[in-house]
C-alpha cells in the first residue's frame, strides 16, 4: 500500500502542473491586458509562478520519493538516526532568504508605478494636487452603482464646476492617455476592480483616493466591485469603454448636451448655435 | 502511583472514586482538562459539520445561481421558491467563515487539543487552573447560542463578512450585534485558555521535563498561547468598538457625515480604515493560531510514522517563534488595496516576505524528517503527510498575494481563497483529522479503524483539491469572491462549468465526512481496546493508561530524555519512551545520555 499512497502524492505535483498548463488553452487565464503598465504585473505574477512551480515541483517530488523509497514494506535497512543537520539548516535558511529578498526588490518600482507615483502628485506627495495634471474623472462608488463625473466642457473645466457630467455605469475613456481618477465612496466600503486594465483601488467613505492607469486597445470591458458592499454586491457592474479621443469627446459632448438641455435650455441654445 | 500536585484544585480530588455520583460534575461541569478538551471537541466538530454544510450552500449558489437547490431548497427558502436570496448568499458566507474560524479550527486546535494534550504530554496530573479551564469551555456557550441564535431574528445573521468591514457592518442588522457579541464571549473563553496553557507549559512539568525537550506540539501550543494573550485583546477591543459604534452612537469606524441606507446619521470623525487595522492586527496572528498547534502535532505524528527523530527540533522551534514574532508585523497584507498609505503597503510587503523563510524551514525539516526513515503508512500519517504536501501549496500561493503589484490583480479574487483553504483547510483541517486519528486511542481507550480512516483519508484528498486548487485558477482570471452571481460580468460567464466541477468535489467532500463521523461514533464502542501505547511512541502521554484516570498518570512520569529519540542505537525497540530510564541506571540523569538535537551544537 506504500507504493499506492506514494504515488497518490505523486498526483499533486502532476495534476497541480498539469492544470495550470491546460488552463489557458480554455481561456482560464489572465484577461486581455489592455494597460500600459500591466505587462509588468503580469511578467511578475508569471516570474513568481515559474518560481514557485519549481519548488512547488521540487518539494513534491522530493517528498513523493522518500515516501516511495522508505516505506516500510519495501526496505529493511536501520533507519538513519539523526537529529538534524547543522549546514543543511543554514543552506535551506539563507537560499530562501536571498530569493525572497530578491523578489521583494524586484517588484518595488512596479508597486511603486501603480500606487506611488501619482501624476499629479508634487515632487513629495502621495496624495498631493499640484495641478500639472487634473483628473479626468471622478468615481463615486455607492449601492450598487458607479457614479461618473466629468469635468464640464465650459472655460474652466475643473471637477466640481456646475457644469460637471453625470454619468452612471457608463465609463468611457480616451485610449493612450494618463487616466486619472479621483475615487470616493458615497456608503460603504467598495472597490474599483478592472480586470483588464489591472486595477484595483478600494473605495472608503471619507477618503479621496488617486487612481491612474493608461488604457492601450479600444473596446468594452467590464467594471466589478471586488469588495463587498451588501446584498447587491453581484450586480454592482459597470462598463469601460476605451475609445479614440475623438469619439471620446464627441461622446462627452453628447452628454454634456443631454445633460445641459434638461437643466438649463437657454445654455443648450447657446451652445447649439455655437456650433 | 498518583500523590503529586492534586492540590491546585482541591485535595478532595486526589482520589478519584470520589467523583462517584456526581453526573454533572463528573461530564458537564468538569475541571478535568482530559473532559474538557473532549467536551471542546464535540462542539467544534459539529459546528465544523454546519459550517461545511454553509459552504456547500456557498458553493451551490457559485456553480447555478438562482436554481433552487434540490430537496432542501423548498424547506429552506420557501419565500423564495427554492432559491437562495442574494442577501443570503451574504449570510452563507459570512457564517461559514466565523464559524469555522470562531468555533471550529481556533477551538479545537487550542480548547481540544490543546486541554487535552498539554498536561498529557508535560506530565502534568491537570492544568494549572482547572476552574478557569472549565469557565473557557462554558463561555464559548453564549457564542455558541449568540451566532447560533442570530440566524432566526429580524434580518438574519451577519451578512458583512466574516472581516466585519465597516461602514457595512454598521448598516441596521441584529445579526451583526449578534456576531459581535460571540466574538467578545469567543475571545474571553480564547484568553482563559491562553493564561492556562502559559501558566500549565511554564509550572508544571514533570521532572526532567526541560523546555527543550517538550515535543512539538506543546511548542506550537505555548507560541500560539503567547500570541493570542498579546493579539486578542486588540480585537476584543475593536468588537467593543464597533458595538458601541452601532448601539451608542460612537463614530470610531465613520467619517464625518457619513449616512447610509436607513442607518442613523452617525456622529462621525472615525475612519473605516482603522478597523481594518485593528482587525488584522489580531486576525493576522490569529492565521498562525489556526495553523501553528495543527504543524506542532503533524511533527510528532511524522516523526512517529518515520520511526525517525524529528529532523532539525531546534530550527522548528524557532521557526514557530519567528512566524509568531513576525506575525505581528505583516498584518498591512490584508490592506495593500484598502487605501492604505501605499508606502506602508511596501513596509508590509517586505516583512510578509520573510515570514515566509520560517515556513520554508519547516517544510524542509518535515522532509528531512521523513528521508531515511522507516516510514509506516497508518492513517494519521497520511493525514500529516497530506499537511505537509497541501501546506506547501498553501505557502507558494501566499507569495502571490504578498508580492504587491500581482496583489493588485488577485486581491479579493479567489486566488486568495485557493490560498488560505489550501492553509486551513488542506493545512490545518487535515492535520487536525491526523490528530484525531492518532490520539484518539488515547481519548476513548479505543483504536478508530484504519481501513475507513484511510478511505476517508483518500477521499477528503481527491475532493479537497478537485475543489480548490481550482480555485487558483478561477482566481487567475479575476473571478472576485464574494458574488452572488459572478456571471452577470462577462470577463466570467465562461467558468460557470469549471464552478460545477467544483461544487461536485465539495459535495463529495462533505459527503465523505460521513465514513469519518461513522468510524469516531463506532470506534467508541466497537472499537479494538487500545493499550498505553498503540504507536509505540515517545511522548509521555502515552505512559498514562488510555483513557488516563483523573490525575491522569498511574506512576510519576520521570523525563530522560526527547521525545523524538525513534531508532535510537541506545536500545533494541525503535523507540525510547521519554521515560524509560536508560540502560545504565547510574548515569540516569548525565547530559552524556540524554540526548539533545545535534543541531544545537
Amino acid at each position: 500500500m506504500g507504493r499506492f499512497w506514494s504515488l497518490l502524492f505523486l498526483l499533486v505535483p502532476v495534476l497541480g502542473v498539469a492544470s495550470f498548463a491546460v488552463a489557458p488553452l480554455y481561456n482560464h487565464w489572465l484577461p486581455r491586458d489592455i494597460s500600459q503598465h500591466g505587462h509588468v504585473i503580469d511578467h511578475l505574477f508569471y516570474f513568481i509562478l515559474w518560481l514557485t512551480g519549481a519548488v512547488f515541483v521540487a518539494t513534491e517530488v522530493v517528498l513523493f520519493w522518500f515516501l516511495w523509497r522508505y516505506d516500510s514494506k519495501g526496505h529493511t535497512n536501520p533507519v538513519k538516526y539523526t537529529h538534524g543537520s547543522h549546514s543543511l539548516e543554514i543552506i535551506w535558511t539563507i537560499v530562501p532568504m536571498a530569493i525572497l529578498l530578491f523578489i521583494a526588490i524586484y517588484q518595488m518600482n512596479a508597486w511603486a508605478a501603480s500606487k506611488i507615483d501619482n501624476p499629479a502628485a508634487g515632487p513629495d506627495g502621495i496624495f498631493g494636487t499640484a495641478d500639472d495634471m487634473r483628473p479626468t474623472l471622478e468615481v463615486t462608488a455607492r449601492q450598487f452603482e458607479w457614479r461618473l463625473r466629468y469635468p464640464g466642457l465650459k472655460a474652466e473645466g475643473r471637477l466640481g464646476d456646475p457644469d460637471d457630467i453625470f454619468v452612471v455605469n457608463d465609463l468611457h475613456l480616451p485610449v493612450n492617455e494618463e487616466i486619472l481618477i479621483d475615487l470616493k465612496s458615497a456608503d460603504v466600503l467598495h472597490s474599483f476592480f478592472l480586470p483588464n486594465m489591472r486595477v484595483k483601488q478600494d473605495a472608503v467613505p471619507g477618503m479621496k483616493i488617486p487612481v491612474w492607469f493608461r488604457a492601450t486597445e479600444t473596446g468594452q470591458f467590464d467594471i466589478v466591485c471586488a469588495e463587498l458592499c451588501g446584498w447587491g454586491h453581484y450586480k454592482m457592474k459597470g462598463r469601460v469603454t476605451v475609445e479614440s479621443r475623438e469619439d471620446f469627446d464627441k461622446w462627452l459632448e453628447r452628454k454634456y448636451r443631454e445633460q445641459e438641455t434638461t437643466q438649463d435650455p437657454q445654455l443648450a441654445e447657446k451652445k447649439d448655435s455655437s456650433e | 502511583m498518583t500523590s503529586i500536585t492534586l492540590d491546585s484544585h482541591g485535595h478532595g480530588d486526589a482520589h478519584h472514586p470520589a467523583h462517584a455520583g456526581s453526573f454533572l460534575s463528573t461530564y458537564v461541569f468538569s475541571k478535568d482538562h482530559k473532559v474538557i478538551g473532549i467536551q471542546f471537541l464535540f462542539s467544534t466538530l459539529i459546528w465544523f459539520l454546519i459550517g461545511g454544510l454553509l459552504a456547500l450552500g456557498i458553493r451551490w449558489q457559485v456553480a447555478w445561481p438562482w436554481s433552487g437547490m434540490p430537496v432542501i431548497g423548498k424547506m429552506l427558502f420557501s419565500g423564495e421558491g427554492g432559491q437562495i436570496s442574494p442577501e443570503f448568499y451574504t449570510v452563507l458566507f459570512t457564517m461559514h467563515a466565523s464559524i469555522m474560524i470562531f468555533f471550529v479550527i481556533i477551538p479545537i486546535l487550542a480548547g481540544a487539543f490543546g486541554n487535552f494534550l498539554i498536561p498529557l504530554m508535560i506530565g502534568a496530573d491537570d492544568m494549572a487552573f482547572p476552574t478557569l479551564n472549565m469557565l473557557s469551555y462554558w463561555f464559548m456557550w453564549p457564542a455558541f447560542i449568540a451566532m447560533g441564535s442570530s440566524f432566526f431574528v429580524e434580518g438574519g445573521a451577519a451578512k458583512g463578512g466574516w472581516t466585519s468591514y465597516p461602514p457595512l457592518s454598521l448598516t441596521d442588522w441584529n445579526g451583526q450585534t449578534l456576531w459581535l457579541i460571540g466574538l467578545t464571549f469567543v475571545g474571553v473563553s480564547s484568553m482563559m485558555g491562553s493564561v492556562n496553557y502559559l501558566t500549565t507549559i511554564i509550572q508544571m512539568r514533570a521532572p526532567g521535563m526541560t523546555m527543550f525537550r517538550l515535543p512539538m506540539t506543546i511548542w506550537a501550543m505555548f507560541i500560539t498561547a503567547v500570541l493570542q494573550a498579546f493579539a486578542l485583546p486588540v480585537l476584543t477591543a475593536a468588537g467593543f468598538m464597533q458595538l458601541t459604534d452601532r448601539l451608542l452612537g460612537t463614530g470610531f469606524f465613520i467619517p464625518d457625515g457619513w449616512t447610509a441606507g436607513n442607518s442613523p446619521i452617525a456622529s462621525g470623525g472615525g475612519q473605516p480604515l482603522l478597523w481594518q487595522h485593528l482587525f488584522w492586527f489580531y486576525s493576522h496572528p490569529a492565521v498562525y493560531i489556526m495553523i501553528l498547534p495543527a504543524m506542532g502535532m503533524v511533527s510528532d505524528i511524522i516523526s512517529c510514522f518515520s520511526r525517525k527523530p524529528l529532523f532539525g527540533y531546534k530550527p522548528m522551534v524557532y521557526s514557530i517563534a519567528g512566524i509568531a514574532g513576525l506575525g505581528f508585523i505583516v498584518w498591512g497584507h490584508h490592506m495593500f488595496v484598502s487605501g492604505m498609505n501605499p508606502w506602508l503597503g511596501m513596509t508590509f510587503m517586505v516583512s510578509t516576505m520573510m515570514i515566509a523563510l520560517p515556513s520554508a524551514i519547516k517544510v524542509f525539516n518535515w522532509l528531512g524528517t521523513v528521508w531515511g526513515g522507516n516510514i509506516r503508512f497508518t492513517t494519521p500519517m497520511l493525514f500529516a503527510l497530506s499537511f505537509v504536501s497541501m501546506f506547501i501549496i498553501g505557502g507558494l500561493s501566499g507569495i502571490f498575494m504578498a508580492a504587491t503589484p500581482v496583489d493588485i490583480f488577485i486581491h479579493d479574487t479567489y486566488f486568495i481563497v485557493a490560498h488560505f483553504h489550501y492553509v486551513l483547510f488542506a493545512g490545518t483541517a487535515m492535520g487536525v483529522f491526523g490528530a484525531i486519528y492518532f490520539w484518539y486511542p488515547k481519548m476513548f481507550g479505543r483504536m478508530m479503524n484504519d481501513q475507513w480512516g484511510k478511505l476517508h483519508f483518500l477521499l477528503t484528498f481527491l475532493f479537497l483539491n478537485g475543489t480548490f486548487f481550482t480555485m487558483h485558477i478561477l482566481g487567475v482570471v479575476g473571478f472576485p469572491r464574494r458574488l452572488a452571481d459572478p456571471y452577470h460580468y462577462e470577463t466570467f460567464r465562461h467558468l460557470q462549468p469549471l464552478n460545477a466541477f467544483m461544487t461536485w468535489c465539495a459535495i463529495g467532500m462533505v459527503g465523505s465526512q460521513v465514513i469519518f463521523i461513522a468510524n469516531f461514533m463506532l470506534s467508541m464502542f466497537f472499537g479494538p481496546r487500545a493499550g498505553r501505547n498503540p504507536w509505540h511512541a515517545n511522548g509521555l502521554e502515552w505512559f498514562a493508561p488510555s483513557p488516563p484516570g483523573h490525575g491522569n498518570f498511574d506512576m510519576q512520569p520521570i523525563v530522560y530524555r526527547g521525545p523524538y529519540e525513534y531508532g535510537s542505537p541506545e536500545v533494541d525497540t525503535d523507540y525510547y519512551p521519554q521515560t524509560q530510564p536508560p540502560p545504565e541506571k547510574k548515569h540516569a540523569d548525565t547530559p552524556a545520555t540524554s540526548p539533545e538535537p545535534a543541531v544545537a551544537h
